[in-house]
């Protein structure tokens, strides 16, 4: 910041700014918000939709103020008459393409679209005439994409090369005829879409939303003859304030209260499957350390990751924990454990997940596990079950979890955020192996939005070398290095950017805030890390619950019965996923 | 029958044209002087006449800044359309310190209609490689690629021998001329899209990207292909600069007007007795060109307009006949330069028609990245088609020119902010032909169907196949007595007309 | 084009992709290698794309967006005959337009598609260089000038019964 201010003029007002700039980063800082869609901060620019057109003196046409660099004398008009018109017609020739079935739609009151043609004062349809007709792919169990609401804006084919280069978006076709779509026009579920559900984070229309279960879940809701048994993830409790306008803030008792309202009989912790898979994890750890099978080993619990891995990185199956996720150990154990304790069929109970996750639907599908979670509905799904029952959530009184499977430690919470589960694990494997207690159990150097971190932890004079990642397009380079010169001996790995705080299901972000904001990351794994700081049970292993489970039920760790519940497998799958040498979003 | 572009084709196309002195007369030719004088496949040919003479004394009196100076002093100015200053273009990039630059040669040649850059590269592939490469020394690149369409399969055949040929003598390949400049040239296909014409858009092309354009700046020159300065210009600049540097910026100003220096190709067509490629100096007025070089309008038909720039251009009536052909005076007629299209049109097209057919074309073309492009042609070519069916409606006139000043100012790229200008261009010298479609339903030149009145005459003799092809049921009748069309049933289809053995069905425009 | 078996094609591709393979920056070839590729196999298949996605390393949606960006590329195999009607200006403005109108009903397809009998695949072009023989049609690379909707009808005549 040390380069010269220049001068630039904006709507007539003098300013200094520093050079360097676009129009649209100046007009930010100085108050003016340039309208925009398929601008975005963390992505390339598109300079495609044309919404943030700005006039500057001296120019024959109008110009893309989030591509445009600012200069000295620059005299810049943001908001004349003409400039409002012809936003005004860019707008509208995008609604004139568009269902505009607004009501109907899943996005009402929360999409970029409709706020902006609200913010242009649209009064009428000078333009309409033929729009585009396409089906929704419906084919996969976690997204839902429709090409009618595609407004062309781009920011989920970014997404999918830039962040998480995983690639399955692209634009295909031309003209009025193109479409956003996986290659050779496949389906999702034929396609190597990893179900992250970061698509749907950024887009700002309902061209891709979540598979909707609402109204499966409704149904169960109201049938007498189950037992209906909730879990949250952590992420849900931290962020679901967003959905009703607040900042992130940890709603855990009023989420509680308000499931309970729902009519969901029994509400636990997917905290307490954290606990559990911790307790899983860090022996199997200890035992591949010891020699017993691949070094490094990497953590499974992200299923955007474990579709990655089968697609994308086959050759590294082995290497990955056989440890189920939290969610899928909660819903074993809700169907085993749970269900001889309440003397009742495990058919009669539905396991449901709520979780900040669209891959986690996708992972309740997957043969390989079972029992299963019945039904996964994310952070937007279930913020919309409680406004559409009438529940004034947050406003109500707080409850707590039911217990046997309610209870969970700090280090259960912060699992939602990346480097979470790192810094658990290292909290009870520490212990395991050494005897000793571990004094300082914050690992701060794994905690951030540092794309890839790395920490050494000694036991018993042993150095043990972790990194953690979060999103696929990170992992795709740390696992590039691992298979080139193999250091490590534990990796996390979180298909989200952020970690699960970041999932796919979170609420979208409100009004004029941008989706996948970093500081809006870093609130929600503070709440997380804030709930660790208060609690007094801080280790996995001392969640009494958790060791009541093994002594009644499973046995010890790794033992058999917890490996027929608890654990599962991988295989490589198609079709391939390709990581390209070098970067290909133009 | 002759291919187009094979040999006989193009000698019985110049001898056709070419036998007729009044096309000779007016013309000049600078970037076509070898075209047809040459074996474009021997480079003896080209040698024999100065050929890599320019590089050779570039090479060896000149230094880089010399030659950019050369060709600033010129006025030579961009052939492709824009017109922006050859010269300063180069300086930009010569400015840039980067251990690799490029230098590309855009044939992608892509307007309808327009055939220059392939004739001149079928016919003197050699004058633009040397182009290039005096381009090369002056910027300091050492890389030429020519992005060239794949439809031209004898003009990509010719380059590609004559680069194989200037490698083989040394003008091309490492130390040419044993000096220490190197440069070599690459040919890469287009694939069929027309906004590959654009720079930004080629670029991504050769990148092995959709040809989609970017937000500039930063400007090729700067960051062009794979994120380094390039340099680059169309086929007939190429064509110029060896003539430039041979006989000097001051003889090559000393040519056309005051801001257009030096001469123009155009590809001739349309409804004109002399079509073919020309080339004039720069400040021949369109009328020169109409009535000298193309002889006039065919069949005693009345000349109605010109259109120049292909699908980004306009056309202008016949009050602007006398308007000079440069950069600034066709712009400020109301069309542009464009790269070299130029088709007469005559009484019998209808104007209407006219821009619907340009805007069909750039609307099948948009790349589809941005929305004014992609969704403003779209719903422009809408309402053209609607007024061309006779349900244009009070206030489409506006419409149009109000999403076509919004597409022509917020669109990314060039093709996208001159798409309107057909239908632009047509509004504002042809507007009482649109309020005659849209308010009478009439249309002059008798060719839009939906306008049309079909009847039956005195010739029907009652064979009862225009019944039977009605779709609509229109035409009634008894076998061997004539037929009649119910007028409030006819859809316009023009079936009847087109089924009748007798010609007994006559279309007119009320 | 050239029809050969796909293991001949496929070697040969192959052999080329090896070639561009040793170049600067390969992935930029990509648009070379799918004409290579289409003329060997006459048009771009799902199974050749993902030959050279693997090969070149380039996710097939990439390649996806490259193939269906550009018209010279074919995505579903060609007639025997290829109909490529000029629709560049000289030509519209001397009746193309009917050309395509007749050509469109004579053959029962639209532009981009190919006959029930695979004996016709109709394409439009630009502008052929012929505009002095406006209209013109070209079938096979053979130019055929001054055409008529009659004539058309009688130009594909002749190939059908050629057949």
């Amino acid at each position: 910041m040390t380069a010269k201010n220049i001068a630039i003029y904006i709507n007539d007002k003098p300013y200094q700014v520093q050079p360097g700039q676009t129009i649209m980063q100046a007009a930010d800082l100085l108050g003016f918000h340039i309208p925009r869609l398929c601008y975005h901060p963390k992505l390339s620019l598109e300079g495609a939709c044309r919404v943030c057109i700005v006039e500057v003196e001296g120019m024959r046409n109008y110009v893309a103020s989030c591509a445009f660099p600012v200069t000295e004398g620059m005299k810049i008009h943001t908001n004349t008459e003409e400039i409002r018109r012809a936003r005004r017609d860019i707008v509208e020739l995008i609604l004139d393409n568009h269902p505009q079935d607004c009501h109907i739609c899943e996005r009402d009151s929360n999409c970029e679209l409709q706020r902006l043609a609200h913010t242009m004062g649209m009064k009428k349809h000078h333009f309409s005439g033929d729009r585009k007709r396409y089906e929704k792919d419906v084919s996969s169990v976690s997204v839902v994409r429709d090409p009618e609401k595609c407004i062309l804006c781009g920011r989920c084919v970014r997404m999918c090369s830039e962040i998480q280069k995983v690639h399955n978006l692209g634009y295909a076709h031309r003209g009025f005829k193109t479409v956003v779509i996986p290659a050779y026009d496949m389906p999702f579920k034929d396609s190597v879409c990893t179900a992250c559900g970061q698509c749907i984070n950024v887009c700002p229309t309902a061209a891709f939303v979540e598979k909707n279960y609402t109204q499966e879940l409704f149904q169960v809701l109201g049938d007498s003859s189950k037992i209906k048994v909730a879990h949250f993830a952590p992420s849900v409790r931290a962020a679901i304030g967003e959905a009703f306008g607040m900042e992130p803030k940890n709603l855990e008792k009023e989420l509680v209260a308000a499931l309970r309202k729902l009519g969901f009989d029994y509400v636990f912790d997917t905290q307490f499957g954290a606990d559990l898979t911790i307790m899983e994890e860090a022996h199997e750890l200890l035992a591949r350390i010891s020699g017993k099978g691949k070094l490094p080993m990497i953590t499974s619990c992200s299923s955007a990751w474990m579709k990655s891995l089968e697609q994308f990185h086959p050759d590294l199956i082995e290497n990955v924990s056989s440890c189920k996720s939290p969610m899928s150990m909660m819903s074993a154990i809700v169907k085993t454990y749970f269900a001889d304790k309440l003397q009742r069929n495990p058919a009669d109970i539905v396991s449901v997940g709520i979780m900040c996750c669209t891959a986690k639907k996708y992972e309740a599908s997957r043969p390989e596990i079972v029992p299963s979670t019945d039904i996964v509905v994310t952070t937007r799904e279930i913020a919309w079950m409680i406004k559409s029952a009438g529940i004034s959530f947050p406003n109500i009184p707080g409850e707590s979890f039911d217990q046997i499977m309610g209870l969970s430690s700090g280090a259960g919470a912060i699992f939602g955020a990346t480097g979470g589960v790192m810094e658990a694990a290292l909290r009870t494997a520490y212990e395991m192996y050494t005897g000793e207690t571990l004094e300082n159990i914050e690992f701060t150097e794994i905690r951030g939005l540092k794309g890839i971190k790395e920490a050494q932890v000694v036991m018993n004079g042993k150095e043990i070398r972790v990194a953690v990642v979060h999103g696929l397009g990170n992992t795709a380079e740390l696992l590039d290095r691992v298979r080139k010169d193999n250091k490590y001996h534990f990796i996390e790995v979180m298909g989200c950017p952020g970690g699960c705080v970041g999932g796919g299901g979170q609420p979208y972000a409100g009004l004029n805030a941008i989706p996948l904001d970093e500081d809006a990351l870093r609130k929600r794994a503070e709440v997380l890390y804030s709930i660790d700081r208060v609690k007094t049970i801080r280790r996995s292993h001392e969640n009494p619950h958790v060791q009541r489970l093994y002594k009644e039920f499973l046995g010890k760790p790794n033992s058999e019965k917890a490996h027929h519940l608890l654990h599962t497998h991988y295989h490589a799958k198609e079709p391939r996923g390709i990581i390209p040498d070098h970067p290909i979003v133009k | 029958m002759e291919q187009p572009g094979s040999d006989t084709h193009l000698h019985n196309r110049s001898h056709a044209i070419f036998g007729d002195m009044s096309f000779f007369s007016k013309q000049m030719r600078i970037a076509l002087r070898n075209c047809g004088t040459i074996d474009p496949d021997s480079i003896d040919d080209y040698l024999q006449a100065r050929g890599y003479e320019a590089l050779a004394k570039v090479l060896t009196e000149m230094t880089p800044p010399a030659v950019i100076d050369e060709i600033k002093k010129s006025g030579l100015r961009g052939r492709g359309g824009a017109g922006f200053p050859t010269g300063f273009k180069w300086e930009l990039t010569a400015r840039e310190q980067n251990e690799e630059k490029f230098i590309i040669c855009n044939a992608d040649e892509g307007d309808p209609g327009a055939f220059m850059d392939r004739s001149a590269i079928e016919g003197d592939p050699h004058t633009v490689i040397e182009g290039m490469l005096i381009a090369g020394y002056a910027v300091g690149a050492q890389q030429g690629i020519v992005y060239i369409r794949a439809e031209y399969p004898l003009a990509v055949q010719r380059l590609e021998r004559a680069i194989v040929a200037a490698r083989a003598e040394g003008f091309l390949g490492e130390n040419i001329l044993g000096s220490s400049f190197s440069f070599d040239i690459e040919i890469r296909l287009g694939a069929g899209a027309f906004v590959c014409g654009e720079e930004t858009a080629l670029m991504h092309s050769i990148e092995g990207f959709r040809g989609m354009p970017r937000p500039r700046p930063p400007f090729p020159s700067v960051q062009g292909l794979f994120g380094k300065p390039t340099v680059i210009n169309n086929v007939e600049t190429w064509a110029n600069i060896p003539v430039i540097i041979l006989d000097g910026a001051e003889w090559f100003g000393s040519i056309g007007t005051e801001k257009s220096k030096g001469t123009k190709v155009f590809a001739l067509a349309g409804m004109i007795n002399n079509t073919g490629l020309v080339e004039v100096p720069m400040g021949t007025t369109l009328r020169d060109m109409i009535y000298d070089i193309g002889g006039g309008i065919p069949n005693g038909k009345k000349f109605k307009a010109i259109q120049t720039g292909g699908p980004s251009g306009g056309c202008l009536s016949e009050q602007y006949l006398d308007t000079k052909i440069d950069y600034d005076s066709l712009a400020q007629a109301g069309s542009i330069m464009g790269s070299g299209g130029m088709i007469v049109i005559d009484e019998d097209s209808c104007m209407v028609n006219i821009a619907k057919f340009f805007l069909e074309f750039t609307q099948n073309e948009s790349c589809g990245k941005c929305t004014p492009c992609r969704e403003g042609t779209k719903r422009m070519l809408e309402i053209l088609v609607r007024i061309t069916e006779g349900k244009g409606e009070q206030g489409d006139i506006e419409k149009l020119e109000r999403l076509g000043t919004t597409i022509k100012k917020a669109s990314l790229c060039g093709l996208g902010q001159s798409a309107p200008n057909p239908v632009l261009s047509t509004i504002k010298n042809f507007r009482v032909e649109y309020e005659e479609h849209i308010h009478q339903k009439k249309c002059r030149s008798n060719f839009c169907d939906y306008l049309l009145t079909y009847t039956v005459t005195d010739k029907c003799v009652g064979c009862t196949l225009c019944r039977r092809v009605c779709p609509s049921a229109a035409v009634t009748g008894t076998p061997k007595l004539r037929h009649e069309i119910d007028q409030m049933k006819c859809i316009k289809c023009g079936l009847c007309f087109k089924s009748c053995k007798f010609s007994a069905i006559t279309k007119t425009s009320h | 084009m050239t029809t050969l078996t796909s293991d001949t094609a496929m070697d040969e591709l192959k052999a080329y992709i090896e070639t561009v393979k040793k170049k600067a920056r390969p992935e930029s070839y990509l648009i070379a290698i799918l004409h290579k590729a289409q003329h060997l196999y006459g048009y771009l298949d799902k199974e050749v794309m993902n030959e050279i996605a693997f090969i070149m390393n380039l996710p097939t949606a990439h390649i996806w967006g490259v193939a269906t960006f550009y018209h010279y590329f074919n995505l579903t195999p060609k007639g025997e005959h290829t109909i490529a009607i000029c629709l560049g200006t000289a030509c519209y403005v001397k009746g193309a337009g009917d050309l395509l109108d007749t050509l469109k009903e004579e053959l029962k397809i639209t532009i981009g598609e190919t006959t029930e009998d695979k004996l016709f695949t109709l394409q439009e072009a630009r502008c052929l260089g012929a505009c002095g023989l406006a209209p013109v049609i070209m079938i096979d690379e053979k130019i055929y000038g001054e055409m008529t909707p009659k004539k058309v009808v009688a130009l594909l005549a002749h190939f059908r019964t050629e057949k």
